[in-house]
């Protein structure tokens, strides 16, 4: 359950940096998901037809825009404002990402956003640092669920805030999704073994070398952490497990 | 840094090896990767550059178009076709001529414009820009400037009638070449144009171009000075996207000759060298090379192109109506461009941005 909708899939896909809308239509196809996030600042809200969201059949995904391009709160909000009045869903996926380069986003002013958009009615799932004080303070401004980091986005480098990762889960009333930097399917397992309650993929299945079978790959990958979290792992142990016992000599005579 | 050119000016093929494998080059690294031997690795350091790039902006390239507002000049500088002295039809577009253009742009499916003009104060002044950037504001989402170096209270003006970047070549890091070839005019102070981008970044400007006028001095200079000046400017300016490019020099009016020309494998090398050595800089490739070459070159590193450009003031709705600044090897329609793209995987973008003046958005 997201935003009081259900879904089947926990994995949520990108529609950025592919090659073509096609072999983005397919990856979409082949990842089975039902929640895509698109670029509001790629759209072009006057115009009849778009070079992205042509390719999405509304009726087998829901789009979920983001502010991408967003520096600051204010332009964040009203990102969601122009898709919301152009007829988008009132979802959003808040990005409030001052830094071009390692594209950290802004705890201050992506909560700021996010109780705005709140109380403007939209359902709101903001990409954050993985800072569990932060997602602590969302969820009691009322998101829809948290969105923290991995790794930096689009760098492929898995799970290098899982300390943090397992904190934010741990704690949260509402979902977490592990959203930016799973290279390959199994940080996305991984992140599911933690106990995430879906991932974001983008620029891995978009960047690699054929799209739709990275995106079955990652589909399968979500499916075995899921499955792994809810058979519940044995436990895990610094020394092996000895079947024969040193002490049992002494038994009796206790 | 001429320190590390020394050094990299004998770098062996070890030495090269050692710093294409070692993460993004330090300048002594880079100034390596800059020498023959680098040269002779050159498809390793293709390889490299084509992965970053795909990894960073995926298979596609965002598309601009230039638009000339002004051949009006106050400088004399010996390369350019719009420098003061000579014999060509000069003009400056008012309000109604920059929307006609914009507009004209905007229907062969640009949503990136580069409002670009010749350095003439009397005819472009802050309130111009000012006007000229709100004009073309109406059709496209994002407006670059690429005109004269200004200082930060006009650079905040510009921001605040919409202004998303600001592109200002320094033409030649060397500022005793940069003094024999900048003769007259505003232009002649190298180091305020030097510290302009700066200023920009100050100022708000969301994204920095920088780059170097490739024929005027030793590219490898060039290429280390300018790498050196872009990492400045990312700490410096760290809200602020930097994008590098470095365009050769072209025929013009005037009949200028390149000291120092550089051939197609110095070019790869360099672009190669700067996807490298700045893995998340946008590089601009623009219609002053040709389309076989610009078709080769996207793979490694390239990430915004214009295309069906004119460098006349009014050149898109009344061509031959003013000199022009220099000759274009590309000739190639919007929509010719867009479908060479997708013959090699690429998608060609032209809306990627949606952003208001940062004046009404400051929180």
């Amino acid at each position: 359950m997201l935003g009081g909708r259900a879904f089947e899939s926990r994995l949520i896909v990108g529609t950025g940096k592919y090659s073509s809308p096609e072999l983005m239509a397919d990856a979409l196809a082949a990842s089975a998901t039902e929640l895509v996030t698109v670029a509001l600042r790629r759209i072009d809200l006057d115009a009849p037809s778009n070079p992205i969201t042509d390719f999405i059949d509304g009726s087998k995904y829901l789009l979920l825009p983001n502010t991408s391009g967003a520096t600051t709160a204010r332009e964040a909000v009203r990102l969601a404002q122009l898709a919301a009045s152009a007829g988008l869903p009132t979802w959003i996926k808040v990005e409030v990402i001052p830094d071009p380069r390692y594209l950290m986003p802004d705890p201050l002013e992506t909560l700021k956003a996010c109780e705005i958009l709140v109380k403007a009615g939209f359902t709101v799932l903001p990409y954050i640092q993985a800072d569990p004080v932060l997602a602590k303070r969302l969820e009691d401004v009322g998101t829809a669920a948290v969105m923290p980091l991995a790794s930096p986005i689009g760098s492929g480098r898995g799970l290098k805030m899982k300390a943090a990762l397992e904190i934010i889960i741990e704690q949260s009333t509402v979902p977490v999704i592990v959203d930016a930097g799973l290279g390959v399917p199994s940080h996305a397992a991984a992140a599911m073994e933690l106990g995430a309650d879906a991932v974001l993929v983008n620029t891995a299945i978009a960047a690699a070398a054929h799209p739709a079978r990275m995106a079955e790959a990652f589909r399968l990958g979500v499916l075995a952490g899921r499955a792994a979290w809810l058979a519940g792992r044995a436990p895990e142990l610094t020394y092996a497990a000895a079947s024969s016992p040193l002490t049992g000599f002494l038994s009796g005579a206790r | 840094m001429r320190a590390a050119l020394e050094s990299g000016a004998s770098a062996d093929a070890q030495a090269a090896q050692a710093a294409v494998s070692g993460g993004v080059p330090s300048l002594e690294a880079a100034a390596a990767l800059l020498s023959p031997a680098g040269s002779d690795m050159l498809e390793d350091l293709a390889q490299i550059a084509h992965r970053m790039t795909v990894a960073r902006f995926g298979k596609t390239i965002a598309m601009y178009a230039p638009l000339y507002l002004s051949n009006q000049c106050a400088c004399t500088c010996t390369y350019c076709g719009f420098s003061m002295g000579l014999n060509i039809r000069r003009k400056t577009l008012t309000r109604d001529e920059i929307s006609r253009e914009a507009v004209t742009l905007a229907e062969r499916g640009f949503r990136n414009i580069l409002l670009v003009s010749a350095e003439h104060p009397k005819y472009v002044n802050v309130d111009y820009v000012c006007r000229s950037i709100e004009e073309v504001k109406k059709v496209s989402p994002y407006v670059g400037l690429e005109i004269a170096a200004a200082d930060e209270e006009q650079y905040r003006a510009y921001v605040a009638s919409g202004c998303d970047g600001v592109v200002l070549y320094q033409e030649t890091y060397d500022p005793a070449i940069y003094a024999r070839h900048h003769l007259g005019g505003p232009k002649k102070k190298y180091h305020w144009r030097l510290d302009a981008l700066e200023r920009a970044g100050a100022a708000g400007v969301r994204h920095l171009g920088v780059g170097a006028l490739l024929g005027l001095a030793d590219w490898r200079f060039e290429a280390l000075a300018l790498l050196w000046h872009a990492r400045y400017l990312e700490r410096r300016c760290w809200r602020s996207q930097i994008n590098v490019s470095f365009p050769r020099i072209n025929p013009a009016a005037g009949g200028f000759v390149a000291d120092h020309p550089v051939d197609d494998r110095q070019l790869v090398q360099l672009l190669c060298l700067f996807r490298l050595a700045l893995p998340t800089a946008g590089i601009a490739l623009s219609t002053r090379e040709t389309p076989q070459l610009r078709d080769r070159l996207v793979p490694l590193g390239i990430t915004h192109m214009s295309a069906g450009s004119s460098t006349e003031p009014g050149g898109y709705g009344a061509p031959g109506s003013a000199g022009k600044q220099f000759e274009l090897e590309d000739t190639r329609t919007p929509a010719e461009v867009k479908a060479a793209l997708e013959r090699m995987g690429y998608d060609a973008v032209f809306k990627d941005w949606e952003v208001m003046p940062a004046a009404s958005a400051s929180t």
